[in-house]
């Protein structure tokens, strides 16, 4: 298959307007997610580097081809970091490679701090991207207020690059904390776990994680040592009622990067209201494999074997029915190839997304058919 | 301001479409007195007025539907209303529009604190959404200085922020779903109670559209738990360049405050004038807010207070009661009142990197002698959001237009250190203009492309975010094909 390494924008554009067929755009590679694309591969890892980074101002620009670690590192040095906590999917879908800034936000991809923080796509300020037609266009900016025109960063946030690629992304970076600790409440059915969450999460103690892995509550509180400290305390008396609560450091890239999953054949991510969750879990096969994160509002379900095609028929039409959205992130390329790997939309939403694609990519060559048929 | 000259032909079938509205909706809902629809003429950009031909008021999604099916038909151009408190004139109408006002549309459909949202129809207040929650202990965190009587639907529209979401976010970051109806009367549901969008973010780009991708009717926001306790400290420093580093180091340190405000000399005597603040008399104040427990907040003001300290603040006040916070906030929140009440003024709302602010105050202030307009600054200094507010004479002629031409230049200013044109009061008609300083025509052009899709026609508050020239092929187009 041929392959072109990008170094700068202006040959992403020229390669767009020159395409003759379809294109995978490609970061870090780590993110063989959706329907699968033949096509021309078009590695755009080659954009790299932080362009800006102003600490007192709490934003960080990169182009988007820029190593995640590689800004992540650049933030410790000033005791920030990336508050949405993005995740990893290498070892959950058994690739290599350094996931990049550019996949990131391409992909909203979140971690458990979105509960309390928000998502990738809310600490987008701008970006700069090519669209379909090799026509380079700029939205947003650098400033943490900014409602001057359409908000095509949302849109670009999660489009996996059906509608542009990447080039440049401006970031809201937070300070890092003083002190973290996870309080522990073992033995609770996914109900009774979704109920204690929902106490802590309805509380005013600022929880900035919340999950249940193997059979655990796990609630994280982050800040200032004395503050930290003090909400532990009212979160106990708050949830005694839930069992014993121990105090301990915990993993969190466990449920960040759904590590009890990691070596199943098929996995999912599962959005629903929190209370949800356990109904969720409950319509899913026998012998799958399940955390909670967001507090029950997301599912990271995991299978090997059986008829995954059916399965995820089942767990899309059970999701449907209640409201939220189920994407199978990994699975055999045969049953990727044939189910709708994406939530399917409502008809008069599909209507508006498939033209949207169709305005920025006339000529259906931007990973064409990785998110919808 | 330039607008569209009114399309003839829509005034001329004004009857028909009248009776065809009042085939849908209640009688009192269908409003075409031109002594009463004198009432839509403006919304808070009071400088430009025009009555619409008909204003309607419907109460459901049902009847807003059929109000956008019918306009549709009829090639009627739609202006969304929520509580007409635009700074930025998005509900502007036009001499051949209908005004959609969703007044009556203002109940709570939905309250669900274990999974932390409300649903309410977007008539409804934005401080009357805290209202319905507050005595179970939570809150809707957008905050809008107008939040007593702005509507959600105009949040919605205009991504509305407020003096608190330098911690909580603004409208799209508390945003979960929306009901919306597209001009063609479809009824589209986006989002929901659960997190995040299995497809392309369409939440995210109707939020901030301005009304004009479509009416949204319906929306289900995100509520959180009010914290145990907030408490201000109020800061004077010698001069705006102090103040702007004193910001910056607090930042630094990691201390997230949910609100930093700042004012400037003139409004620190104006605002104390009006407020009975009791503010220092100095070059420049900051308001800093924290919230947590009674330890907490002490914690936190200590470390505040220290790097205060190393700035050499000419007053430094902890609130010590709650009627002492109060007035502290009172003296900012009336900003706007304050100086109302001594001059006419336009309020500007452009963001810059908090690092240029001495930089940008001090221009402005070169600005202000040169143009022989006062200026008073008062902004959201955590994120640079600034609103610089120049007084002018509205009976005196010429001196809007003197005050609009110092305005844009402040703007353009904006931009060029690397920020924009505005940060939560829109574009509307009032920048408008100036879009092609911040946006290269393909910029705008992507931008219009979205619209393209969800309103065809070019319908809905169509006079507005584009300059008139740039959405002229397409407005124009759109009356072609009748």
């Amino acid at each position: 298959m041929k392959m072109s390494m990008l170094t700068s924008e202006d040959a992403v554009a020229q390669a767009m307007a020159e395409a003759k067929g379809p294109l995978v755009i490609r970061g870090g590679g780590t993110r063989t997610v959706g329907r699968p694309v033949v096509g021309e591969v078009l590695d755009v890892s080659g954009l790299s580097g932080v362009t800006l980074y102003e600490p007192g101002a709490l934003t960080l620009v990169a182009q988007a081809g820029t190593p995640v670690a590689e800004i992540e590192s650049a933030l410790a040095a000033e005791n920030q970091r990336l508050a949405f906590e993005p995740y990893d999917l290498t070892g959950v879908l058994g690739t290599s490679g350094a996931s990049t800034i550019g996949g990131v936000i391409a992909t909203n991809a979140s971690g458990p701090r979105r509960i309390m923080a928000g998502a990738a796509r809310d600490f987008a300020l701008g970006v700069r991207f090519v669209d379909g037609t090799g026509q380079v266009i700029k939205n947003g900016g650098r400033v943490m207020k900014n409602v001057t025109g359409y908000d095509l960063v949302k849109l670009m946030s999660g489009s996996w690059g059906t509608l542009g690629v990447l080039t440049e992304v401006s970031l809201k970076v937070l300070p890092s904390v003083e002190a973290e600790t996870t309080l522990v409440i073992d033995g609770l059915a996914a109900d009774q776990a979704v109920l204690a969450m929902s106490r802590a999460l309805g509380s005013p103690f600022e929880v900035s994680g919340a999950a249940w892995v193997a059979g655990q509550v796990w609630l994280r509180l982050e800040g200032f040592e004395g503050s930290v400290a003090y909400r532990a305390s009212q979160l106990k008396t708050l949830l005694a009622a839930f069992g014993d609560i121990a105090e301990m450091q915990v993993d969190w890239r466990t449920v960040r990067d759904a590590m009890p999953l990691h070596g199943a054949d098929a996995v999912w991510r599962i959005s629903v209201k929190p209370s949800d969750g356990p109904a969720v879990i409950a319509a899913l096969p026998k012998g799958t494999d399940t955390l909670m994160d967001w507090g029950g509002g997301l599912v990271w379900a995991g299978h090997s074997g059986g008829d995954i095609a059916a399965t995820h028929s089942a767990v899309q039409a059970a999701v449907a029915a209640m409201g939220g959205h189920a994407t199978l992130i990994k699975g055999p390329d045969a049953v990727r190839s044939a189910v709708p790997v994406f939530q399917p939309e409502a008809p008069g939403v599909a209507a508006l997304t498939a033209s949207l694609r169709h305005r920025f990519d006339p000529n259906g060559i931007l990973n064409p058919g990785l998110m919808a048929a | 301001m330039e607008m569209p000259i009114p399309d003839s032909d829509v005034l001329a079938r004004k009857a028909r479409v009248v009776e065809r509205l009042r085939s849908v909706l209640p009688a009192d809902a269908v409003i075409d007195d031109p002594m009463e629809t004198r009432a839509y003429e403006c919304d808070a950009l009071t400088a430009y007025r025009c009555p619409p031909m008909v204003a309607v008021l419907p109460a459901t999604t049902a009847e807003v539907s059929d109000v956008l099916r019918i306009c549709h038909e009829e090639g009627v151009p739609v202006v969304p209303r929520g509580s007409g408190t635009s700074l930025a004139g998005g509900a502007l109408p036009t001499a051949d529009c209908v005004i959609l006002g969703v007044a009556r549309m203002n109940d709570v459909i939905e309250t669900d604190y274990d999974n932390r949202f409300i649903r309410v129809q977007t008539g409804r207040t934005n401080l009357s959404v805290t209202g319905a929650v507050e005595t179970d202990g939570f809150f809707y965190a957008p905050d809008p200085s107008s939040q007593l009587a702005c509507a959600i639907a105009g949040n919605i529209a205009m991504n509305s922020g407020g003096a608190h979401c330098l911690k909580y976010g603004v409208t799209t970051n508390n945003l979960l779903g929306v009901t919306m109806v597209q001009m063609d009367g479809t009824v589209v549901e986006i989002g929901g109670a659960h997190l995040d969008s299995g497809g392309l973010d369409l939440l995210g780009v109707i939020c901030g559209s301005e009304g004009q991708l479509g009416v949204v009717t319906e929306a289900t926001l995100r509520i959180l738990h009010k914290p145990e306790g907030a408490r201000p400290v109020l800061m004077g420093f010698d001069s705006a360049e102090v103040a702007g580093a004193c910001v910056a180091d607090i930042i630094k340190a990691g201390v997230l405050p949910v609100a930093i405000e700042f004012m400037d000399k003139m409004l620190i005597e104006v605002c104390e004038d009006f407020a009975k603040a009791d503010y220092p008399k100095c070059g420049a104040l900051l308001i800093v807010e924290v919230e947590g427990s009674d330890a907490e907040i002490d914690a936190q003001l200590a470390l505040i207070t220290d790097i205060a300290k190393r700035h050499n603040p000419v007053a430094l006040r902890e609130s010590a009661s709650a009627d002492e916070s109060a007035r502290i906030w009172a003296g900012r929140k009336a900003a706007f009142s304050a100086i109302g009440r001594i001059s006419d003024y336009m309020c500007l709302d452009g963001t810059i990197p908090v690092s240029e602010l001495p930089y940008v105050l001090r221009r402005i202030g070169e600005m202000s002698e040169k143009y022989g307009l006062p200026v008073g600054n008062v902004f959201h200094a955590g994120d640079g959001n600034m609103h610089p507010l120049i007084c002018y004479d509205a009976n005196k002629p010429g001196d809007l237009e003197l005050c609009e031409e110092f305005g844009a230049e402040v703007l353009k200013l904006c931009v060029e250190v690397g920020g924009c044109l505005t940060g939560e009061h829109g574009v509307g008609i009032e920048k408008r203009d100036l879009m092609t300083h911040q946006y290269a025509p393909a910029d705008l052009e992507a931008q219009m492309a979205v619209k393209d899709v969800f309103d065809a026609k070019w319908l809905l508050n169509p006079a507005k975010v584009f300059p008139l020239a740039v959405s002229e092929p397409r407005r124009g187009a759109a009356l072609a094909a009748e």
